[in-house]
């Protein structure tokens, strides 16, 4: 029981651990610019990786608590830049100032994964986990 | 125990994939420089390109550079520096990218002076007051003329020149040939004809004395 929810909030620290890495590898390696909404995403992102990996060792189940609220909102920035660069919120309404708007598509592999699906989808599994770990431990 | 080896390995994996990924990418993209640059030197060289130095000198710098570029004004003293501890090696022939917003202008004032013959003058003037005319990276031109004021430049004449067809042309074909090279980001450098393969001014300094040695050799 203990060593499943253990896995749970460690695939969720993997997970997290791998998109901060990979956005730092686009923006420092690759020598993309963030945009504003790339930013906040990485605000609710790269914590994560610091305030699982805390609650991993020793494994403390109520690190959902902290970790809950930023991944939470971080999906919702991602979902909200995704719809953004999918051109359902005209571009008037991004927060962009100036260097690179948001709604430009920097990478598009196999035609389709872009910079703001990548985030959503490490999100979204965050979420998933971090619930799921949460229900089982109230049970 | 064991989790403590597993959340160790996990992180120690991604870190060394993070190292060797950063490697081959920053080789893959130096060789891919190498390759534009050898296939475009006839858009690197143009005969329009302002010069310094030797022009017979066996290295030659081609320096693509924006005057509001702060990078550029620090670099500036540095290259002079290399120039004078070889010289009659080294020329340098500097080109335009005026990526920042309303920097053209700027260019255009500098070409405008070139035409006077106080190029350098005003390039160094222009350096040396960024803080003044560079605001949020946009070059104002309003607040230029204060700091060329002490060069003595017949602003008359400098105003009709600047905005000449043949000024706007120099720049249309600065940035296109920044394009065909790959010129993202200023100062970018080519010694005989290769890119840089990072940037930073040690890599400058060897390339430029690796170019020396060859010369030598000949």
């Amino acid at each position: 029981m203990k060593n499943s929810l253990w896995s749970l909030v460690f695939t969720a620290w993997l997970l997290a651990a791998l998109a901060t890495l990979g956005a730092l590898f686009m923006s420092e390696v690759m020598g993309f610019a963030p945009c504003v909404l790339c930013w906040y995403q990485r605000i609710f992102m790269f914590p994560l990786v610091f305030v699982l990996a805390l609650g991993l060792f020793p494994f403390d189940p109520k690190v959902v608590r902290y970790a809950l609220p930023l991944a939470a909102v971080g999906l919702l920035t991602a979902v909200f830049h995704l719809l953004l660069t999918a051109g359902y919120i005209p571009e008037s309404m991004t927060p962009c100032r100036q260097g690179i708007p948001c709604s430009t598509v920097q990478i598009e592999w196999f035609g389709f994964v872009t910079i703001p699906l990548l985030s959503a989808i490490s999100f979204l599994a965050i979420n998933a986990l971090l619930i799921a770990s949460y229900f089982k431990t109230s049970k | 125990m064991k989790q403590r080896n597993i959340f160790i390995a996990s992180a120690a994996l991604l870190i060394i994939a993070f190292a060797v990924g950063a490697f081959f990418y920053k080789n893959q993209q130096a060789e891919q420089a190498a390759q534009i640059a050898k296939q475009n030197q006839m858009a690197l060289v143009r005969a329009h390109a302002p010069n310094f130095g030797n022009a017979d000198a066996p290295v030659h710098i081609v320096e693509f550079f924006d005057p509001a570029c702060g990078t550029c004004a620090q670099f500036y003293p540095m290259v002079k520096q290399l120039m004078a501890e070889h010289p009659g090696k080294i020329r340098l022939s500097v080109r335009y990218a005026p990526f920042h917003p309303g920097s053209d202008q700027v260019v255009k004032v500098i070409e405008a002076a070139r035409k006077q013959g106080q190029f350098r003058q005003a390039l160094e003037a222009l350096f040396a007051s960024q803080h003044i005319w560079v605001q949020n990276h946009t070059a104002q031109v309003d607040l230029i003329w204060a700091p060329l004021s002490s060069l003595g430049l017949d602003m008359e004449r400098l105003k009709s020149d600047m905005n000449s067809p043949e000024v706007a042309q120099l720049i249309q074909q600065d940035l296109a040939d920044a394009k065909t090279m790959n010129v993202t980001m200023t100062p970018e450098f080519f010694v005989n004809g290769k890119p840089l393969p990072n940037f930073g001014f040690d890599e400058l300094k060897k390339l430029v004395e690796d170019a020396l040695l060859s010369a030598n050799a000949k």
